[in-house]
């Protein structure tokens, strides 16, 4: 395929006058490359302080058909999951990431949850999972594939429940790449934007949930904020 | 695929005479604009976000060269691979290779205008490799043995019924008293059917909304969790983009997939945007072992630098067909083939050539809705003008056109005999709608006055006013 390469670059560089593009210009691009400059970005969220912020997150998750609920502790976090699971009719059977930032949830707390960490299998029904942020212009969360957070944890399970503490709302995505890139460890194999569950409107136009990936998208918000 | 465009008259007027099409156009015509319109209502920065969507598209092809490299540079260095193909051939073959080396079976695919383009299921079933696609309404025309109508929501031609049908012939080991009678109980039955091969295949094929060259990703955009379960499971990820799809940084991919989900299904955003970016790391508990992206031009080099390359900035949100008259009259299929609607009017052409294609650029009023709502403002109508003329310069346009045009250009090119006949026709046909003011049918277009009447004329023409009015 090299012969390929050439000639499709070749072909370009002659289109766009590639050779008549100096030093200077050159290095101009790759400035803008490395500066990661940011375009417009709405105003919606980026003009709110924190307090705002969490609500308008909260009120655009909501209307994509997540269910959201507050807790002011990590100590509440078992409580309320096996409430919604109850509430739901599911399995009291959970498949967790096995991510230090959930570490401080005392899963122990409800010895009839019962509970593996690792990554999704078939016929899980529930998954728990951290996120990188929470992202308020349109109530997305931003999850990251690592060790301690596979990416099977997010679309295989009927249920993904995910744990969301108060300071990581931010406004736009923008602030998620910062965040990314404040890892200091190059982009994870896969960063998955998640706004609502599933769907699909592929006949006659009428949203159904639940098409491939999870039917249900349970938010846990812990913290005061 | 083989094209059908030559056919258009005749494929339009099929699709004008499917009681079944006709009815899900009436849906699509309504539904698709109402939620965009009232998703542009929701962000005021809609229209200054349009324009700065043009400019990154605009700057990115201008230094095209520069941004690819630095775009596979960034891949390799994360692991993957890049292939580049020049055609349609060159691409199923990298494809194909790269499913063979992997001793690949079955293949699961998420929607991809590309593999389209380049016929890639009917080339891996040649080779005894079962593509299987996922996206709902791609599964169901796979099926059906048809071609995508719409580039977004493939089926879309297709009522309830239609789908219950090919579910029952299709999924023959089901309770053949199943009901089927709403999208739901469909819906439940094609995820039932799918899951087991997501979780069978040996490849995953995507496409790409964005490829960043900063960081050497790809994006897709989904609603279903089809593209990232197609990506995740399997031992390889293949994704399949063209040239233009690649934008500098993070950053600027925000800007446009700000605009990509209001523009296509008036959502504000996607349920899933998924930034993929080499295999599976050292400890990752899963992911696809390899990542190859197999980069395709066929054509569209030729469209930098030239009368079309304002073409390239598109992003594939379908708004264009959506609100076209044309296209929701027809439905795609009349177009014949992968790309339909106004985008896909100026795109066929270049790429599959003006006289396979000539019948498209004319399938259309001009009206200009398409580019009015198009999010990175490409002027449609100013590009079918452009290749209407290339058809006219290279003899292509059909005797009858070609012949009336030269007779009006002769005319018109000469003021005192136009005027002088435009007069006399506008006093003839005044004369002659006199009484009813209208006409139901006149002689040499009895195909325009089949299925609407003709205005008559009040008398003068509008030169004839606006010299009297200037005399007054």
């Amino acid at each position: 395929m090299n012969g390929g390469r050439e000639t499709i670059l070749g072909a370009v560089r002659r289109a766009v006058r590639a050779e008549a593009r100096t030093a200077e210009a050159e290095a101009a691009l790759a400035a803008r490359l490395a500066e990661h400059r940011r375009n417009l970005v709405p105003a919606r969220a980026a003009a709110l302080d924190a307090k705002r912020r969490l609500e308008l997150f909260v009120a655009m998750a909501e209307a994509v058909d997540c269910t959201v609920a507050r807790v002011a502790t990590a100590a509440a976090v078992p409580d309320e999951i096996a409430r919604y699971l109850a509430a739901e009719n599911l399995p009291a059977e959970l498949v967790v990431a096995p991510d230090p930032g959930l570490d401080a949830i005392p899963w122990a707390a409800r010895p009839l949850l019962r509970i593996r960490r690792g990554r999704a299998e078939p016929g899980d029904a529930v998954s728990v999972t951290p996120c990188l942020a929470a992202i308020a212009e349109t109530g997305t969360l931003m999850l990251v594939s690592g060790a301690t957070t596979p990416t099977t944890l997010n679309f295989l399970p009927d249920t993904h429940i995910v744990v969301v503490e108060t300071g990581q709302v931010v406004a736009a995505y923008e602030d998620g790449w910062d965040l990314l890139r404040a890892r200091g460890e190059g982009l994870p194999r896969t960063v998955n934007f998640i706004t609502g569950p599933s769907r699909t409107a592929d006949i006659e136009q009428r949203v159904e949930l639940g098409a491939h990936g999870p039917r249900r998208l349970h938010i846990v918000i812990v913290g005061d904020g | 695929m083989q094209p059908t465009s030559r056919d258009f008259p005749a494929n339009a007027r099929a699709g004008l005479a499917d009681a079944n099409l006709q009815r899900a156009m009436a849906l699509a015509r309504t539904g698709f604009p109402a939620r965009r319109a009232e998703a542009v209502a929701r962000l005021p920065e809609f229209e200054a976000l349009r324009e700065a969507g043009k400019a990154i598209k605009d700057h990115t092809l201008a230094h095209l060269d520069f941004y690819l490299e630095r775009y596979e540079r960034a891949v390799i260095a994360q692991g993957g691979t890049v292939h580049w193909a020049r055609d349609a051939a060159e691409a199923r073959a990298a494809v194909l290779g790269i499913c063979q080396a992997a001793g690949a079976r079955t293949v699961t695919k998420g929607k991809s205008m590309i593999a389209e383009e380049v016929g890639l299921n009917a080339h891996l079933e040649a080779h005894g490799i079962v593509p299987v696609e996922t996206d709902l309404g791609e599964y169901i025309i796979q099926l059906r043995h048809e071609p995508p109508s719409h580039i977004i929501a493939p089926a879309i031609h297709l009522m309830k019924e239609q789908v219950a049908d090919s579910f029952r012939a299709a999924h023959t080991g089901l309770d053949p008293g199943r009901p089927l009678a709403e999208a739901r109980a469909m819906c439940a039955e094609a995820r039932a059917m799918l899951r087991p091969r997501f979780l069978a295949a040996d490849v995953g094929i995507t496409g790409a909304n964005f490829l960043v060259a900063e960081t050497g990703s790809s994006i897709i955009v989904t609603n279903e969790g089809n593209g990232d379960l197609t990506q995740t499971l399997p031992r390889v990820h293949i994704v399949m983009a063209s040239i233009e799809k690649v934008v500098p940084t993070l950053e600027d991919a925000a800007t446009l997939l700000r605009l990509l989900a209001r523009s296509a299904t008036g959502q504000e955003f996607s349920s899933y945007t998924t930034v993929s970016t080499g295999p599976r790391r050292p400890g990752d508990l899963d992911g696809p072992e390899q990542y190859h992206v197999v980069i395709l031009d066929n054509g569209r080099s030729r469209l930098l630098g030239g009368e079309f390359q304002d073409m390239l900035r598109c992003l594939k949100c379908a708004a264009c067909l959506n609100h076209c008259p044309v296209y929701t009259a027809v439905g795609g299929h009349a177009y014949g083939w992968v790309y339909p609607g106004p985008m896909g009017s100026v795109l066929t052409p270049a790429l599959i050539g003006l006289a396979e294609a000539g019948h498209l650029p004319n399938a259309s009023t001009l009206c200009g809705r398409c580019e009015s709502v198009c999010p990175v403002k490409i002027p449609l109508p100013k590009m079918l003008r452009h290749w209407r003329e290339r058809q006219f310069a290279a003899n292509q346009a059909p005797p009858a056109a070609r012949s009336l045009l030269s007779l009006w250009r002769f005319a018109a090119s000469r003021p005192a005999l136009y005027h002088r006949l435009a007069g006399a026709a506008a006093r003839l046909l005044a004369w002659a709608g006199r009484g009813r003011g209208r006409f139901r049918s006149l002689p040499f277009a009895a195909g325009w006055t089949a299925v609407r009447d003709m205005p008559a004329p009040e008398g003068r023409t509008f030169h004839a006013q606006w010299a009297a009015g200037r005399r007054r």
